[in-house]
């Protein structure tokens, strides 16, 4: 009975293969994603928490002037690798609307390590208005949100160049090898040395990018490394159940063949 | 346990005890069953897992168009351990259907719709049509891109009715457009649906205990030789199967837990920006393949429902006197082409409809119907198959190897 499993999977992974499609048909309509390798890749992978720092640093003196991380917490940053402390000071450093007060009134207070970070326009319509009709996504989920995943985001970053001689670029826009119709309202984000590194990194365009990456793929799952290593504790249990449950079955079964 | 005078006592007034003992224990099931008979019982325990993880996911989520996607995130980030019941409810629907189909694909093959089982294959395709609706209506949930645009394009298909078309969508919305109303009540029917599954998987088993399974002779049982009692032998096979569809299941739940997803379901719904590529979640793409490749609305609409509806009438389409695929040298031919009809159509619904894909689609659209419609019931005149075994034990006792 044995050779009847092996088509059995081979049918299941077919399917798996054709549901794959769509993401591959997707990823295709543009110019072609490089693929990159990051230390939170394959099933042993985990966030580099100092590459995770570097990102961030990245994110807040950069990105931050135009893009939210609405989903993301100060405290959430502890994963990052900082002390109560330090997460205290830094959401110290942004104002929060709170309120309304006894009196009815809204007020602005320091942040507190339980604040969200604070959308850096009031509302969708300033956004838009602030950067020329196409408001700035919030970053939380962009590296899960775009066919290629960290990939793609690690490509935009890098894809601005000047556009072939042919190609007629509108007014405002900027030419990026890897944004879906080469033609994205946000400009060229990152120069060199646009950081300065804490931990004496050069920061070059290709490591801001790198690390920015990463940090929004911990904002995208910060619970990848927990899914990952309860990941392999479930295969491994699995894997003894299923040799356990294969020769119970071989045994029940050996007096009917 | 019979023993225990407390069981005996409920058994004489509530016979339910027996009526397990009868059905899950003594329960006798053809001794040559192959691998491919793992996956009802295997729907079964997805179905389950997919309630209880359901009810879980209900307890945290909030079907708001405002609050429904910041819900979702919630689960993801702040829920202790909510990222795992997600994953393995969203996995879960989809390995639900690679079961189900893998579950048809072997009734088709080993005969198993044909007489006296009609009614039971019957319910069958009605879990099919069940499944797909719940399916369609918790995808809209998380109220992504997709989620909003699906609905909006496969409620919209019921504007192609004529006349009171319009009406109907309209009041399926709850609205003039896919709103709050309209996440709301796909909320209570996602939530409704899966128990009205599970009455109907009772009379699906009910029809099947009447005569039994099939199998992949396709001969019926000649006597106690040719069947064994379903505990411990197919209890223990059915539990060896789970474990190895878990390993497969577990793989996508915990390492690539968005592979069959669509990315632009993280991108919060947008009625102002419409998707550049709306697609439906790959267990639906045979039949959007189908749906677009009539250039008729109606049509297309009509073709959709009917590529499900005529395995209803599949029993009285086959008339061969013959059940198994084994006996039917030329059948097998067809079922295979059907197999790679179905995978043809579901990647042509992944693509654009237009050009080449468009053409595709219409061809594989073409086969499906010809199928079922025309070659199945010539077959039945026409074939001529191999001679049957005597008894199901027979080749089982002369080819330990089946």
């Amino acid at each position: 009975m044995k050779k009847f499993l092996a088509p059995a999977l081979g049918v299941a992974l077919t399917m798996g293969l054709v549901a794959a499609s769509p993401s591959v048909s997707q990823a295709a309509e543009g110019v072609a994603i490089p693929s990159h390798s990051w230390s939170f890749s394959g099933p042993f992978g985990h966030y580099d928490k100092i590459q995770l720092q570097r990102g961030f640093q990245v994110y807040r003196e950069v990105c931050a002037g135009c893009h939210g991380i609405k989903y993301i917490a100060f405290r959430n940053l502890a994963a990052l690798g900082y002390s109560e402390d330090e997460i205290k000071a830094m959401a110290s450093d942004y104002l929060i609307e709170d309120g309304p007060d006894d009196d009815g009134e809204m007020f602005e207070r320091a942040g507190k390590p339980s604040d969200l970070f604070p959308d850096p326009f009031p509302n969708e319509k300033a956004a838009a208005a602030a950067n020329g009709g196409a408001a700035p996504p919030d970053l939380s989920l962009i590296a899960k949100a775009r066919a290629g995943g960290p990939d793609y985001t690690y490509a935009l970053m890098i894809g601005y160049e000047d556009p072939p001689a042919d190609f007629e670029l509108l007014e405002g826009l900027n030419y990026n090898k890897y944004f879906p119709g080469h033609q994205i309202a946000m400009p060229s984000p990152l120069y060199e040395d646009a950081v300065t590194y804490e931990d004496g990194t050069a920061a070059t365009i290709e490591q801001m990018s790198e690390d920015v990456t990463a940090f929004l793929m911990w904002t995208a799952e910060p619970t990848m490394e927990q899914r990952k290593e309860t990941g392999i504790k479930v295969m491994m249990f699995l894997i003894i159940f299923t040799i356990i449950l294969y020769i119970a079955k071989r045994k029940i079964w050996a007096d009917i063949h | 346990m019979m023993n225990n005078p407390v069981v005996k006592w409920i058994d004489h007034r509530l016979p339910i005890i027996t009526m397990m003992n009868k059905e899950l224990n003594e329960y006798p099931t053809p001794r040559n069953l192959n691998y491919w008979w793992n996956f009802g019982s295997l729907a079964g325990i997805v179905l389950v897992i997919m309630i209880l993880t359901g009810i879980i996911l209900a307890m945290q989520y909030t079907a708001h168009v405002d609050y429904a996607f910041d819900s979702v995130e919630r689960i993801m980030r702040d829920v202790n351990y909510g990222w795992m019941i997600r994953y393995i409810h969203a996995n879960g629907a989809s390995f639900f259907f690679i079961v189900v189909y893998i579950h048809i694909f072997r009734g088709l093959y080993y005969g198993s719709y044909k007489a006296p089982r009609e009614i039971l294959w019957m319910i069958g395709v009605l879990i099919l049509l069940l499944m797909m609706a719940t399916a369609f209506m918790g995808y809209v949930l998380p109220w992504g891109q997709m989620s909003f645009w699906g609905a909006t394009v496969i409620t919209n298909l019921f504007s192609a009715i004529p006349l009171v078309g319009d009406t109907i969508v309209t009041w399926l919305w709850g609205g003039f457009s896919v709103d709050n109303p309209t996440l709301n009540r796909f909320f209570a029917l996602h939530y409704l649906m899966p128990f009205v599954l599970v009455g109907v998987v009772i009379l699906h088993l009910w029809a099947l205990h009447r005569f039994g399974s099939n199998n992949p002779i396709g001969i019926d049982a000649k006597g106690p030789q040719d069947k064994i009692p379903f505990n411990p032998y197919y209890t223990v096979k059915d539990a060896f199967g789970l474990g190895v569809f878990l390993l497969f299941f577990a793989g996508f739940v915990f390492f690539a837990p968005n592979y069959l997803g669509h990315p632009d379901n993280y991108i919060p719904a947008n009625p102002l920006s419409t998707p550049a590529h709306i697609v439906p979640e790959w267990y639906f793409l045979p039949f959007y393949a189908i749906l677009r490749a009539i250039p008729d609305k109606l049509g297309g609409v009509i073709a959709m429902f009917a590529a499900i509806a005529i395995l209803f009438v599949l029993p009285w389409l086959d008339r061969s006197p013959v059940r198994s695929g084994k006996f039917r040298p030329v059948f097998r031919i067809f079922f295979w082409l059907l197999f790679i009809d179905c995978l043809i159509l579901g990647y042509c619904g992944a693509k654009p409809a237009e050009g080449q894909w468009l053409w595709y689609s219409r061809i594989a659209t073409f086969w499906y119907f010809l199928h079922f419609l025309v070659i199945i019931p010539l077959l039945g005149i026409m074939e001529r198959p191999r001679t049957l075994p005597s008894s199901i034990s027979q080749p089982v006792l002369e080819q330990p190897a089946e």
